[in-house]
């Protein structure tokens, strides 16, 4: 069981409130893609993936960036039961879509910076811990039920 | 491998922070101790509450040499082969921690360029960084 401070919850839902799920999504899916671009390998049905630019405006990479952070917004609302939470999630990229947990820590580090060129200044040093350590604890989640 | 756009977007971004080295370097070493606390191990002997001198001077320090990095992008081995002797024999800085010092200035870089730090320049950075970190371990066995 992860234990999170007040303060903690409060930097978690104050900057979640603010952000975008459908822009934030799309652009930590994008950056993704083109920052690791071997990660490309799990969306070969995706069109095209030739350069940044296709990337950024290819439309399944936005739709499927506002899946993944919508998903990430249920961690938000269930900070004290994420195992259980991600549990049939983790089971799918698991035994369907076979994705390396590596993954999962890759995207955390780049919603990070997403959200630190959102938001600048306003992403404190705080603010960076708390967020560091909530996608560090989804990824575990979901790389709990992994076999 | 660092293109020749990947390199003219590092000089580029590089160019409008080496001014603040100090701010820069002290804020992502502060970042990375209170996000990544474990690396506060590398530094028993220093003050490390928040406007420390040390840590002023030490992130300085590292930026400075990330500045010569960046001039040194066809060389970085030969530029850096003092400071990963450093690494190698002195300090002996687990390896994993240069991607967490990576991760923590890129979101310096982040927080001060705003949109400006692109998904381009965001992927020419974590590879420049990851090629410094390389040749920082490259000697260790």
């Amino acid at each position: 069981m992860v234990h999170w401070t007040a303060e903690e919850k409060q930097l978690i839902t104050s900057v979640w409130g603010k952000v975008n799920v459908e822009e934030c999504g799309a652009e930590a899916l994008a950056r993704l893609l083109i920052v690791y671009p071997w990660t490309q390998r799990f969306f070969d049905n995706f069109g095209n993936l030739s350069s940044p630019t296709a990337i950024i405006g290819n439309p399944k990479v936005r739709a499927h960036g506002k899946k993944v952070l919508t998903s990430f917004g249920d961690a938000v609302k269930n900070l004290e039961n994420l195992k259980a939470t991600f549990s049939k999630l983790s089971e799918l990229h698991c035994e369907k879509l076979h994705v390396d947990p590596e993954n999962f820590r890759l995207l955390g580090d780049i919603l990070i910076i997403v959200l630190a060129a959102h938001f600048t200044k306003d992403f404190t040093p705080a603010c960076q811990a708390t967020w560091q350590k909530l996608v560090g604890v989804v990824a575990h989640a979901l790389a709990y039920k992994y076999h | 491998m660092l293109t020749a756009d990947d390199k003219k977007m590092i000089q580029q971004t590089w160019d409008k922070v080496s001014g603040h080295a100090e701010a820069v370097g002290e804020e992502a070493l502060w970042r990375l101790f209170i996000t990544y606390p474990q690396t506060k191990t590398y530094f028993p002997h220093f003050d490390l509450t928040r406007g420390s001198e040390q840590v002023r001077t030490h992130g300085k320090k590292v930026v400075n040499a990330l500045t010569n990095a960046v001039k040194n992008m066809d060389n970085l081995s030969q530029a850096l082969s003092e400071l990963s002797n450093l690494h190698a024999y002195n300090l002996r800085v687990d390896p994993v921690n240069f991607k967490l010092l990576s991760q923590c200035f890129q979101v310096v870089l982040a927080v001060h360029l705003g949109k400006d730090y692109n998904p381009e320049v965001h992927a020419a950075f974590d590879k420049f960084l990851s090629a410094v970190a390389a040749v920082l371990a490259e000697k260790y066995r």
